[in-house]
């Protein structure tokens, strides 16, 4: 790991001295360093969302691609904050970042005042710590149940509301399908490979089920109940049925991958695949709808994961000014309604819910405001800096589960040990 | 003065003078020469390796976390053992030594060690043999075998990690084209198969690298030896295990040791194939995973530490069995 050492700073040389060289030819105009994921064609959004602002402060946006796995970008992050890095001014974080990395993001509380009253009450707290404003949001996410209309309709099948519906709706289709010769189809693709993805999958199935959401808000254990087996039972009897071996390795772009080419009757992903999917180069653009995640039966509610984005300024950025301008412009209703348009993201701004044309062009963001405001969180808060334990422990013993590699029984039983371990005293 | 660095053991010499006291004046400038010649190598390797090394193990001994490295306190061995009775009277064990995971990376790590270094000595050997021969066009392949090893192994597994896909992979198409599968296997998802797949893409990136010691070990034997075989009429068979096998064996066995080496700290394959399956998870990925991922900054110090000792151990255990020679040459 050595060996990249003198790469980096290597860069961070040229870096500088390309910085050096930019602001002495244009006074006062600086590059401002950009980091984020690359899932779908957001780094393409970005660029062109960009735009208006680099026109009008005279600033540039160099953006930074990540790989997609958050999992992946959280341990690149916190390696750059932890040796405070100043080549990166402003961090895409994940909703539930906030308390592990607050200590190394500036606080907006005084200079984002004015946009704050704007958004959602719920996610500006999700992004407090401590009384600090660590990030400011630019979309929420909650994710949906993509059905593929035109199959359904082909064999007379309704959309499903419980898990039960949907197995047995997926195996139809699927079977019928691949009688009439299209031998790729799946029934149902999803996040499987052990990942913060899979921690957001199974919460929705024990949760949905009425076995709780891994850790109470409280932050009592709740993972070794009936309904948390019998809903890992489900979802394991869905592993070479109607879901493809691989979807233990998929992560959401792999997902879309099978879904897009047509191979799926079912989808679990987060909205950015509606606009994706309706694309003009897409096979089965207008062929599919959304729906809310199925819930277990009987009395209980679908539960759909909250995720969402925000955008933080490092403390360590040589150009906070510039910095903050650019966070503050990406939590602005005008960027979050070209977001909205381009990507189909949902707006954190509570007005934009009822705006005509993001209406009229991205249906999907009005009927999900409702979904994502009722939205289940992971147990971040609770676990406080243990939580990417938490998070892993969980997904592997989900992961174990639905590969075969023991019982939903045995594999949750160990799981709420090993997390009574890790919570000793408290969390 | 040219000659002083062709002596190339300086810590043998530097005994020298002191075994013939005053000798000679030349040998007294020599070994200070060598050692001027040492020195900023020396001061690289303690910057570049022994400084981290020696920070880790001090890590390893306190409650450092990430978001604060100048902040950890002295735990003594907490890390690795320690031992608590809870107030029902239960005896609680904890550290990396009573830890599940961490003996599950270990061995992986052996598993994996041991069976890819094993495939890529006999392929490796066998290669060597080929590419020793003489033919036409034979500098070619000798070039052309190394492009595996020059790839970047982020760059091969990334390719790979394609190759791999269940959907839309190229081993999934050929196979089934072929019909030895009837239906599309998940290669890296699952935890059999993600073992073997990673076996496979490590074979064959270091393969090539193999050869490459093995064919420098069996230049070196001299043609004289196979001419007098030829005129005995001995079996190409038997010339192979009692003529060039036993000749070839010290460059085999330092060839090993490099790869062996290599393989015990794998890292790169993995973390881009299969991070976090369990049946491939290694030393190194847990390390990592609680230094950063899981922001249990000492407690991966205490595994790196222990990983470091590992490695250190199996080498020496394996020059000491297999009496490798590292000095260069046995002594008349």
């Amino acid at each position: 790991m050595h060996i990249h050492r003198p790469g980096r700073a290597v860069r961070r040389l040229a870096m500088a001295v390309s910085v050096a060289a930019l602001s002495a030819g244009a006074a006062g105009a600086v590059e401002v360093n950009f980091v984020t994921g690359a899932t779908g064609n957001a780094i393409e959004v970005f660029r062109e969302l960009f735009k208006p602002w680099e026109e009008e402060t005279g600033n540039t946006v160099n953006i930074v691609p990540m790989p997609s796995s958050t999992t992946d970008q959280f341990a690149q992050y916190r390696l750059w904050l932890a040796a405070q890095n100043p080549d990166i001014d402003v961090y895409m974080v994940d909703v539930i970042w906030a308390p592990q990395l607050a200590d190394n993001f500036l606080d907006l509380t005084e200079t984002a005042a004015d946009i704050v009253p704007e958004h959602f009450p719920s996610i500006i707290e999700s992004q407090t710590v401590d009384g600090k404003l660590v990030a400011l949001p630019i979309f929420t996410d909650a994710p949906a149940l993509y059905y593929r209309r035109d199959l359904l309709e082909k064999h007379g099948a309704e959309v499903p509301t419980t898990w039960e519906e949907l197995t047995a709706t997926a195996q139809m289709i699927q079977d019928a399908e691949r009688a009439a010769g299209d031998a790729d189809i799946w029934g149902y693709v999803w996040q499987g490979n052990a990942y913060e993805g899979l921690t957001c999958n199974a919460l929705e199935w024990i949760k949905s089920f009425g076995g709780g959401q891994v850790i109470q808000p409280d932050g009592t254990i709740s993972v070794y109940n009936d309904e948390a087996v019998k809903a890992l039972e489900t979802a394991t009897g869905w592993v070479g049925t109607i879901s493809p071996p691989g979807v233990l390795s998929y992560m959401e772009e792999e997902a879309r991958g099978v879904w897009q080419t047509g191979n799926a009757v079912f989808m679990r992903n987060w909205p950015y695949a509606y606009a994706l999917g309706n694309g003009a180069d897409s096979p089965i653009n207008g062929l599919f709808d959304v729906a809310p995640l199925p819930s277990g039966g009987g009395d209980n509610t679908s539960a759909a994961t909250l995720g969402g984005w925000n955008v933080a300024v490092s403390r360590y950025s040589p150009n906070p000014d510039a910095a903050i301008s650019l966070a503050k412009y990406m939590a602005s209703s005008e960027f979050q309604k070209g977001h909205a348009l381009m990507a189909a993201n949902l707006p954190t701004i509570v007005a934009l819910y009822d705006d005509p044309e993001i209406a009229e062009q991205q249906s999907i963001i009005p009927r999900w405001k409702e979904i994502f405001l009722n939205a289940v969180p992971r147990p971040s808060a609770p676990t406080k800096v243990s939580y990417n334990e938490v998070s892993s422990k969980f997904w592997s013993a989900v992961h174990d589960t639905l590969s075969g590699n023991g019982s939903a029984a045995e594999n949750l039983e160990l799981l709420e040990v090993d997390l009574d371990d890790l919570k000793g005293g408290g969390w | 003065m040219t000659t002083t660095a062709l002596d190339g053991r300086p810590p043998h010499g530097a005994k020298a003078p002191a075994r013939a006291a005053g000798r000679s004046e030349l040998q007294a400038q020599r070994v200070r020469a060598a050692r001027m010649f040492l020195l900023p190598m020396m001061t690289a390797l303690i910057l570049v390796a022994a400084w981290p090394l020696l920070r880790t193990i001090w890590f390893s001994f306190t409650d450092t976390s990430l978001s604060n490295l100048s902040g950890g306190q002295w735990v003594g061995f907490e890390n690795y053992l320690s031992v608590r009775t809870l107030d029902s009277g239960r005896v609680i064990w904890r550290g990396t030594l009573v830890d599940p995971d961490w003996w599950n990376a270990v061995y992986n790590t052996f598993r994996f060690a041991i069976i890819s270094v094993s495939i890529e000595t006999v392929l490796g050997l066998m290669i060597a043999l080929v590419l020793n021969a003489e033919f036409k066009g034979r500098g070619l392949v000798r070039a052309a075998i190394l492009i595996p090893w020059a790839i970047p192994t982020i760059v091969s597994a990334k390719l790979w990690a394609w190759l791999f896909n269940d959907q839309f992979g190229m081993i999934n198409d050929i196979l089934l084209t072929f019909g030895i599968i009837s239906e599309k296997v998940a290669w890296t998802a699952n935890a059999e198969t993600a073992f073997w797949a990673v076996i496979i893409v490590d074979v064959w990136k270091t393969t090539p690298f193999m050869a490459l010691l093995c064919l420098a070990g069996l230049q070196m034997i001299p043609k004289d030896v196979y001419e007098a075989t030829r005129i005995d009429g001995v079996h190409p068979v038997t010339v192979f295990f009692k003529v060039t096998l036993p000749l070839v064996k010290p460059a085999l066995m330092v060839a090993v040791i490099f790869r062996m080496l290599d393989a015990l700290r794998i890292f790169d394959l993995i973390y881009v194939l299969t991070p976090n399956s369990s049946s491939t998870k290694t030393m190194s990925i847990i390390s990592r995973e609680n230094l950063i991922d899981f922001d249990n900054f000492a407690y991966g110090s205490a595994q790196s530490t222990l990983l470091f000792l590992i490695i250190a151990l199996s080498v020496i255990l394996y020059i000491w069995l297999g009496k490798v020679d590292l000095g260069g040459g046995k002594k008349q």
